[in-house]
């Protein structure tokens, strides 16, 4: 077998050196009444790479590729174009195959590129200090509220309807499991929620996203201040991380704590994973930070390092005491996203991002002129809410069997809020084209 | 004059009238490693005999450090925050953790004596 | 208070300065032919400069709420070239699978096979979007559960949790599967205790203690083996879990498990199994057979799913019969010939925890997981476990008589070593590992677990050749010998020597936090360009 290097005369020569008959005697601790008389039942044997090759080509003929068909999607992951340089540089050997940077001497590669990309976020958000990766957003916002809580030691945390909705019941869970209390105020179609009146000296802190799941854009200074007059945190959740490019930062909104999902640089869609979530903080609070942290040091020679720092809030050494049970972070995800982020430099990720906004105000005014159909965003970046005059599922479905993917209908991820039913998120980003906007009308002005 | 006394945490806490000085030992600075970084009560916090008030962190390792005797937190020491070295250059001088008013002193009496604690150091092998 | 660390760990001078060897010549560059000194893009960048070509965007009357970001965010401009090579200089400096052994214990640093990154790319695969409407994805949904028939198959249990991230994201939704099992039977306040070994991977008890969970500890016999008389003294009506990996992280394999399992069932308790050491036994052994309740298993580890330089992993949990009911949002589900999937809003007979995690899954590590797999096949993965078992066994063997064994062979797929070799010599084993650096391995696992003295985990995992291994083991003697004269410490000390860099001072970094790149930082020390300025 292609992986296996070692031979039957191998395997006989070590098992001498060994002192054993055969390699089952090295199994002897194994029950009898768990020992197989043979392979596993009721799965194939080995294949090669041809009829491997073939079985995923059967299994991606079943679905509809995003790059065959008008494509609107959005709710949390977007389709952008990667330049072919990342893909390329991720899947080098000594990316792809390297481990977590625990001997430093020989992976100031990895080391380097995540201290780059930890100022990279922290640049983006506007925030003081920056981790090497979460596994993704959603988990991320979930760490941020169990941050929030170690340092303001309350337990409420008060959850804006404007956060993803899986967002929202990740968090939940963790409330539930880990002992804390999540107060989840309703989706906020229209966007004018105002949570200042609900903070108090309970709660620990409040978790908004910007732009909202709903697409409005809001500032969140105010909220900030009255946050930190009542002694919680803010958290600013940003699952467009494009979207950085060419709105104000929630570090210049006064936010305590950024969570992102940086997805959209670097990382396609995947049909949901792996992902990469972003994690910034103020100074203050790095010791209370979970993940990984790389900084700057220098060697026995006096040249300048890197190294994996501040580990002592980690689970290989705190244990029990730990700031979170995580141990890996997104690595090659984090890679991609900092490699396509040098790629773009200030110019071009400030272009990108307008280039966004721009096609999706041009679909936002062409899609809002359907009769029946409202828009309830004044503000968006490339993501906005529409009311149908019909519930918004069966449209998405007609829509799709004209191989059309026309968006996400709200109620997928609200499916118990029939105030939701009718609406529709729109998502249309660079890479949205003409002959696809219009085939997006033309199939709703049909269906609606 | 100050009485020192040690526990088997290897914490010491040197008393004088009612305050007691904690810190730790140098057996366990070395043990420790380059501390990096000391986690000190705040004044004001009352905190109970054997109770985990303290964190010391090196490179590689972080330990909780227990109050050898109840009372009430009245000093920590600030210096720590930007020389956590001190620790390890002077374990029982500079390097000090926190003052306590002691609450109980009848508590010191369970803790060993210099001999007793060299001892106890010793048998750790 | 502390166990057994090096103290030279981070110790500021504790890589000393080379007084055994010449200086190496000095270069204008301070390269050394293929080791470049690479700057931070921070450093290199110039405005002007761009790796995109992006069309001009129309001006548009912006809808931002009068939010526009004003000011610069900072980042540096490159061209595609300087970004190609700042990469590639970069990577140059990593040890990875590709070049050779790469022994850690606990990671299965196992072959990476590029099919896997080929089938994960496949438009309709690679490109999807989660959201998409489920009769458009019904491929991808197959695929997925495909991958769950054989982690249910391979392992003999029903029902599997594909969402977690990660391994610790499995423990996670396993441990939480379990406090939601005892609150439906009304006990989780009760049982509040979860036993571990002391060999636990620190994980474990994190992730039990995050819980609401108290840790107590289950002691080890002399056999390196939980002690069975002293778990059933500690399995009370107070114990929600025992959390066991198995093989352990000794690299040995628990011979009272079906003992243990019956303990903890008869206790009203479950048992989690950590399964970062399967590639031991998969294809070989199902651990539904040893009595788990449930085990996460690390695609990254057992089925070759990348590492990535430390992610991304996934951390798919199977489960037993009494805890599929708890199972997160989203699973997949087959009706008739169509799939779907179960999420919030679907009615459910289960009463699932909730959801771990945004959409569906690290659907990029299913496709990579299935296509090693399905490579292997059932005949294949049975030979990867004894392989990998014959490997370590082979690496013990060769070594018993130089480097001191923790516990009496045979092991299974990971060899541990204490640091009972080194005594009297003035090396540790950190000093032994750094050594390892300059003949070109990737040390061993270090100081885990921590019931050993100066632990050495080594992992040679199937993926090696006989030669290659043979080559690994007489370096490794040599190094032993070395050691063991007695002379060499100082030599060991200055270790690595030709590294692109030399140890770290872990101690600054740690006193004087630098995170990130600040303009006002200084150049690079050495710097030629400012060297010839000056």
């Amino acid at each position: 077998m292609r992986y296996l290097p070692l031979t039957d005369g191998d395997r006989r020569a070590m098992l001498a050196v060994i002192g054993a008959r055969s390699v089952d005697e090295l199994f002897k601790d194994v029950p009898a009444s768990a020992r197989l008389a043979a392979k596993v039942g009721g799965l194939p044997d080995h294949q090669g790479e041809l009829e491997v090759e073939r079985a995923f080509q059967a299994y991606a003929a079943k679905n509809l590729s995003p790059s065959t068909a008008p494509f609107f999607i959005g709710a949390g992951a977007y389709r952008h174009h990667v330049p072919s340089t990342v893909d390329y540089m991720i899947q080098r050997g000594e990316f792809l195959t390297s481990y977590t940077p625990y001997q430093p001497e020989i992976t100031q590669g990895t080391l380097q590129y995540l201290f780059e990309f930890q100022t990279q976020v922290s640049l983006l958000t506007g925030m003081e200090v920056a981790n090497a990766s979460m596994y993704d957003g959603s988990t991320g916002a979930s760490e941020a509220v169990l941050m929030a809580n170690r340092i303001t030691r309350r337990h409420k945390a008060l959850i804006s309807g404007g956060l993803h909705p899986h967002y929202r019941r990740v968090i939940e869970t963790a409330a539930r499991w880990e002992g804390f209390n999540a107060a989840c105020a309703k989706p906020d179609a229209e966007g004018l929620e105002d949570l200042i009146a609900q903070v108090d000296k309970e709660t620990s802190c409040v978790v908004v996203q910007n732009p909202s799941f709903f697409g409005h854009v809001r500032d969140f200074a105010k909220l900030a201040a009255a946050c930190h007059a009542a002694g919680a945190l803010l958290i600013v959740v940003v699952t467009e991380v494009i979207s950085l490019g060419l709105i104000k930062p929630p570090g210049d909104m006064g936010a305590d704590i950024v969570v992102c999902e940086g997805q959209s640089i670097g990382n396609g869609l995947g049909f949901g994973g792996p992902y990469v979530g972003l994690f910034a903080t103020r100074d203050k609070y790095v010791r209370q930070m979970p993940g990984r942290l790389v900084g700057e040091t220098v060697d026995a020679d006096g040249k300048r390092g890197f190294v994996l720092t501040l580990s002592t809030r980690e689970q290989h050494i705190r244990r029990e005491k730990a700031t979170s049970n995580i141990c890996t972070n997104a690595g090659l995800c984090a890679l991609a996203f900092t490699v396509h982020l040098t790629l773009l430099g200030e110019a071009g990720f400030t272009r990108l991002a307008a280039l966004n906004h721009a096609k999706a105000c041009e679909l936002a005014d062409r899609v809002s002129s359907l009769p029946g159909v409202k828009l309830l965003n004044d503000s968006f970046f490339n993501e906005f809410t529409l009311r149908l005059p019909k519930p918004a599922a069966a449209v998405v479905e007609a829509m799709a069997n004209r191989r059309i993917l026309a968006g996400v209908p709200v109620s997928r991820l609200i499916p118990d809020d029939p105030t939701v039913d009718n609406l529709l998120l729109l998502a249309a980003t660079e890479t949205a084209t003409e002959h696809g906007m219009a085939a997006l009308i033309a199939g709703l002005k049909e269906v609606l | 004059m100050a009485s020192v006394k040690y526990s088997q945490e290897h914490e010491w806490i040197s008393v004088e009238g009612d305050v007691g000085t904690i810190g730790i030992t140098p057996y366990a600075q070395e043990q420790l490693g380059d501390v990096v970084f000391v986690d000190v009560p705040k004044a004001g916090r009352k905190v109970a005999k054997g109770e985990a008030c303290a964190v010391v962190e090196s490179v590689k390792a972080a330990s909780d450090i227990y109050a050898p005797a109840s009372g009430e937190v009245i000093e920590a020491n600030a210096a720590l925050a930007d020389a956590p070295g001190d620790v390890n250059a002077e374990p029982m001088g500079k390097g000090w953790f926190f003052k306590l008013k002691l609450s109980d002193k009848s508590e010191l009496d369970g803790l060993m004596d210099q001999a007793a604690y060299e001892a106890f150091v010793k048998s750790l092998g | 208070m502390v166990q057994s660390l090096d103290r030279s760990q981070g110790r500021i001078g504790g890589g000393a300065a080379d007084t055994t060897a010449g200086p190496a010549p000095a270069t204008f560059t301070g390269n050394r032919a293929l080791q470049i000194e690479e700057s931070l893009i921070f450093e290199m960048g110039q405005p002007g400069r761009c790796g995109v070509d992006l069309p001009e965007p129309p001006k548009v009357k912006d809808r931002l709420n009068g939010l526009r970001r004003s000011g610069d965010i900072g980042l540096p401009g490159l061209s595609e070239p300087q970004v190609v090579q700042h990469y590639t200089r970069l990577s140059q400096k990593n040890y990875a699978i590709d070049m050779g052994v790469y022994p850690l214990g606990s990671c299965t640093m196992k072959h990476n096979p590029r099919i896997n990154e080929k089938v994960a790319r496949l438009a309709g695969i690679g490109d999807l979007h989660p959201l998409q409407p489920v009769s458009t994805v019904q491929g991808a949904l197959e695929l997925i559960d495909r991958l769950a028939h054989w982690l249910k198959t391979l392992t003999g249990m029903p029902a599997v949790a594909m969402s977690p991230a990660a391994g610790a994201h499995g423990e996670m939704c396993g441990m939480m599967a379990i406090a939601a099992a005892l609150e439906a039977r009304g006990e989780r306040a009760q049982r509040k205790v979860v036993l571990a070994p002391e060999s636990a991977h620190g994980t474990n008890p994190a992730t039990a203690a995050a819980l609401g969970f108290t840790v107590k500890p289950i002691p080890a016999n002399d056999r390196g083996r939980v002690d069975l008389g002293a778990l059933k003294a500690a399995l009370g009506s107070d114990v929600a879990a025992i959390m066991l990996t198995n093989p352990n992280t000794c690299g040995l394999f628990e011979s009272e498990i079906v003992e243990i399992s019956q303990a903890v069932h008869e206790a009203g308790a479950f048992f989690y199994c950590d399964g970062a050491n399967f590639n031991a036994i998969v294809g070989k052994v199902r651990p539904g057979d040893l009595g788990v309740d449930c085990m996460h298993i690390n695609l990254h580890k057992t089925f070759s799913t990348p590492h990535g330089g430390g992610g991304p992993g996934a951390g798919p949990v199977v489960l037993s019969a009494a805890l599929a009911p708890y199972a997160p949002y989203p699973w997949i589900v087959k009706d008739g010939e169509t799939w779907r999937i179960a999420e919030e809003g679907t009615k459910a007979d289960s009463q699932p925890l909730g959801r771990l995690k945004a959409f569906h899954g690290q659907m990029g590590m299913f496709t990579r997981a299935l296509a090693y797999i399905m490579s292997h096949g059932a005949d294949g993965l049975k030979q990867v476990a004894e392989d990998a078992v014959l490997s370590a066994n082979y690496v013990m063997a060769s070594l018993k008589d130089v480097m001191s064994p923790a516990f009496e062979g045979p092991c299974m797929h990971e060899a541990l070593f204490d640091d009972g070799f080194l005594k009297d010599t003035g090396v540790s084993t950190l000093d032994f590992a750094k050594a390892m650096i300059d003949e070109g391995y990737h040390p061993m696992t270090m100081y885990f677990p921590l019931v050993v003295h100066g632990a050495m985990l080594i992992e040679p995992t199937e993926s090696q050749a006989k030669e290659d291994l043979d080559l690994f083991i007489a370096a490794l003697r040599s190094l032993a010998e070395r050691a063991s004269s007695g002379t060499a410490a100082e030599a060991f000390k200055a270790a690595p020597r030709f590294a692109p860099r030399r140890r770290l001072d872990e101690t600054l970094a740690a006193r004087k936090p630098v995170l990130r790149w600040r303009p006002s930082n200084n150049p690079p020390e050495g710097d030629p360009m400012k060297q010839a300025a000056d």
